[in-house]
């Protein structure tokens, strides 16, 4: 597994600590693991030279910030210049002033133009309230044309297409057919091909001359390695690309193909495919994007998910109470709701910094969830306001109420108990001050402001926050399998400036708890 | 292929044979340095080989220093052999030593494994065995009607389920019929999964036993498509891969292109698998077995 580049760099700046600043000579072993991980992502090796050159000039030409580490405001640096090379942050397709919008698809084989094809209709109908066509002018392939009708099916948008026809002649009436239907937009599938094969892109040439689209988009295989440059380079050449689909974002693959791609034909990213359902397509989002290239997860995107869900009363209320040291049932059952509202565990895990990639190797259930809230509405009001009162006959009730054993009552218990201390023992270390006044408004602004990453000392009260959230996910769930074993400690901390109030006890202590869980797990089967 | 298709192919791989990658970085007769050492990293890293180009670089240094590296002949002769020791392997054709050789073919999606199962289907129909495929990619639109059409041109037979049925089910049917037919070999298509999805890599797991359990010591062989262009992503596809369904063997498929594949390299060092073929076309014949030699020099060709 890829280790995550921010715990490299902390790593390897570890001795500027106690030196003032970044210098000409100490900054080359930063350069040095920030090229290895570009190169780790697939980042085409003369990119990466390009790149770790404006880096170097980047990271030097800044004075240093007051409280924030040499190694944290290089990463910075480095994320800046990536989110400039990658940008701009407002690419997308346009349409057509008059007549139908022609979007053409061109690709590789295998780089999943078909399923594409069929998302970004989708997408355009439910977005932007367009009426799509879809062409299947992939003639070579044995049963793509069957493959994009049945999508299209799905989806329920039309499919055109006459057996017979060469793909030009298709193209060209397809959207004829498409101003018959009155559909607004057309979107034109064609045959994956390799970018050296001259008789496949003269079609694809043809295409292009004989329909005139209004976006000529290439779909790119996340995956792809160093020939990205060659191949996007020859198509670009051959049809004048307005940008790029990455698809496949949903493994573990950096993307750094990306990168190359921006840099050598200039072409920005549209969109991202991140799963196998015709839903999973996602504008393209610069910031997340480097974060990803980073190794450092998509903490924008939780940020962005937390907004939307989370109100910020709800927000600053549960910070309130874990402060307060007066945290009940009650509250652990608003966190777990809180949770839950970003969507299923596994996505928002898998944007989490520093466990992103590790999230698909784990078991995660969401059915856990269901059953640690089986837990608490089994309680009555006065029970999770005073879990004292909690008696051994009032454990069975609640078991019996929510349909398990006893020991899954008093584990919750445990846990709440566990979770209760901790916040003692922050406040009693001052930790908690962190969340107190100016820090704590901080955090909380930045949850719902725009979570700009890294960026000074609002980072680390954002990220603080975050933390807050691993951490009840931790705790709340360690029993369900749900937190990450061996997370490296201090991952959650490793960006902002130390605002992890929870840093003392990273998630991946609820590993221990997971095996004995799992041990309780057996007993009961038997 | 006609005849005028094979002579430029021919062509091609003489062109790319002078153009040799090493002979252009020492061109004018350049001396080795530090600089040219660079662009040599530069050469290995483009090829996807990732961080064993710089291993590689770092131990031509080290020999060069040592004066045992001096020109041109030197450094090709070295690399040739350090990256020959990495990717040597015993023949690599299958041996049919069962009936029905039971061969099952996994990847994540898009690699190419239904057309390398159709050039496979057509390299042993050609070899005079009996094929079965088993389309067992149920989840893919359309994915069995493209494996029918390739076993009609094959001649081989097929045995698909219902769009979104059981793969195991279907597998269990291909091996109750290749069974009762007696055929050679029996072709097991998979839906292409990515290696991160463990619901779907867990399915994996349970086709391979159901296939067990109807024949055992079947599947026989368990190979996994890469995709030739894929660069260090296919390292961590083959590991998973691997820990999921005891992967015996490599294809790796669209080496027709620019892309040459080096991140076999990593996965050679990693886990020591096999390379069996490699896919380098659209037609059917365009799968070769697989040669360490042909292999290497590919990848000491420059970049175009």
């Amino acid at each position: 597994m890829f280790e995550s580049l921010t715990q490299r760099l902390t790593q390897s700046f570890s001795f500027l600590r106690d030196k003032k600043e970044l210098t000409a000579d100490n900054i080359e072993e930063g350069l040095a693991e920030v090229r290895a991980a570009l190169l780790e992502a697939d980042v085409h090796f003369k990119v990466v030279q390009d790149f770790t050159a404006k880096v170097r000039t980047r990271a030097l030409g800044e004075r240093r910030i007051a409280g924030v580490d040499p190694s944290q405001q290089f990463i910075a640096a480095f994320h800046q210049e990536l989110v400039e090379l990658l940008g701009p942050k407002d690419a997308r397709i346009d349409f057509a002033k008059n007549g139908p919008t022609i979007i053409l698809m061109a690709g590789l084989q295998g780089a999943g133009k078909t399923t594409t094809c069929a998302k970004l209709g989708k997408y355009m109908r439910e977005k932007f309230g367009r009426r799509p066509l879809l062409v299947a002018a992939d003639v070579k392939r044995p049963a793509a044309v069957e493959q994009l009708q049945v999508l299209g099916k799905q989806i329920d948008v039309p499919v055109f297409h006459v057996p017979g026809l060469t793909p030009p002649e298709l193209c060209l009436r397809g959207v004829a057919e498409a101003r018959v239907k009155g559909c607004d937009l057309v979107i034109l599938d064609t045959a994956g091909r390799l970018h050296i094969d001259q008789e496949m892109m003269e079609e694809v040439r043809a295409i292009a001359r004989t329909v005139k689209p209004t976006a000529t988009v290439l779909v790119v295989d996340a995956m792809t390695g160093q020939d990205a440059v060659s191949s996007a380079g020859a198509f670009n050449t051959a049809l004048e690309l307005t940008g790029v689909i990455l698809t496949k974002l949903d493994g573990d693959a950096r993307g750094g193909a990306a990168v190359s791609l921006k840099a050598v034909t200039g072409k920005p990213v549209l969109f991202t495919g991140v799963g196998e359902k015709i839903d999973d397509l996602d504008a393209f989002h610069v910031e997340r994007m480097a974060g990803r290239i980073l190794g450092m997860g998509d903490v924008v995107g939780l940020v962005e998910k937390a907004q939307s869900a989370i109100s910020e009363k709800e927000a600053q209320a549960s910070f309130e109470k874990m402060v307060l040291g007066d945290f009940t049932l009650e509250d652990m059952l608003g966190q777990l709701r809180m949770i839950r509202k970003l969507g299923p565990l596994k996505k928002v895990l898998g944007m989490m910094p520093g466990i992103g990639s590790q999230v698909g190797a784990l078991d995660i259930d969401d059915k856990q969830m269901n059953r640690l809230e089986a837990l608490f509405t089994s309680m009555t009001p006065r029970e999770r306001l005073q879990p004292d009162i909690l008696d051994m006959s009032r454990r069975r009730r609640v078991a019996r109420g929510s349909g398990q054993e006893v020991g899954a009552v008093n584990d919750l218990l445990k846990r709440h108990r566990e979770m209760k201390l901790l916040m003692k023992q922050m406040n009693k270390l001052g930790l908690a001050a962190q969340f107190g006044g100016k820090q704590k408004e901080a955090a909380l602004k930045s949850m719902s402001g725009t979570g700009e990453l890294a960026s000074g000392g609002a980072g680390g009260g954002f990220l603080g926050g975050l933390g807050g959230l691993g951490k009840g996910i931790g705790n709340l769930f360690g029993g369900g399998g749900g937190a990450p074993a061996g997370m490296p400690p201090g991952g959650m901390s490793g960006l902002g400036g130390g605002g992890n109030p929870f840093g003392p006890r990273p998630m991946g202590s609820s590993a221990t708890r997971k095996s004995g869980k799992k041990k309780k797990d057996k007993k009961r089967r038997r | 292929m006609g005849l005028l298709d094979r002579l430029k192919q021919r062509l091609t791989r003489t062109r790319s044979a002078i153009s040799d990658g090493i002979s252009g970085l020492f061109r004018g007769g350049r001396q080795i340095d530090e600089q040219l050492l660079g662009e040599l990293e530069e050469l290995l890293y483009t090829s996807d080989l990732g961080p064993l180009a710089a291993t590689l670089v770092a131990e031509l240094a080290r020999e060069h220093k040592r004066g045992e590296i001096k020109g041109e002949e030197d450094v090709r002769a070295r690399l040739r052999q350090m990256l020959l020791e990495r990717v040597a392997q015993d023949t690599a054709e299958i041996r049919f030593e069962h009936k029905p050789t039971v061969i099952l073919v996994v990847g994540v999606n898009g690699s190419g494994k239904t057309t390398s199962i159709a050039k496979l289907a057509h390299r042993f129909r050609q070899q005079g065995r009996s094929v079965l495929l088993g389309a067992g990619d149920t989840f893919r639109a359309a994915a069995a009607d493209q494996l029918e059409i390739w076993a009609s041109r094959n001649g081989a037979s097929i045995v698909r389920g219902k769009p979104g049925s059981d793969p195991a089910a279907v597998a269990f049917d291909a091996l109750e019929q290749g069974i009762a037919r007696g055929v050679d070999v029996i072709l097991i298509d998979t839906a292409g999964r990515l290696h991160t999805q463990k619901k779907l890599m867990d399915e994996l797991g349970k086709l391979r036993r159901v296939i067990e359990r109807r024949l055992p010591g079947a599947p026989h062989e368990t190979w996994l498509v890469l995709d030739g262009t894929n660069g260090q992503n296919a390292i961590q596809q083959a590991k998973l891969f691997t820990s999921a369904v005891a992967v015996t063997g490599l294809i790796v498929a669209k080496l027709d292109g620019t892309a040459r594949g080096g991140a076999l390299l990593g996965i050679k060092q990693a886990l020591g698998l096999p390379v069996r073929y490699i896919g380098t076309g659209e037609q059917l014949e365009l799968l070769e077995v697989f040669e360490p030699e042909a292999f290497v020099s590919a990848l000491l060709e420059p970049a175009s």
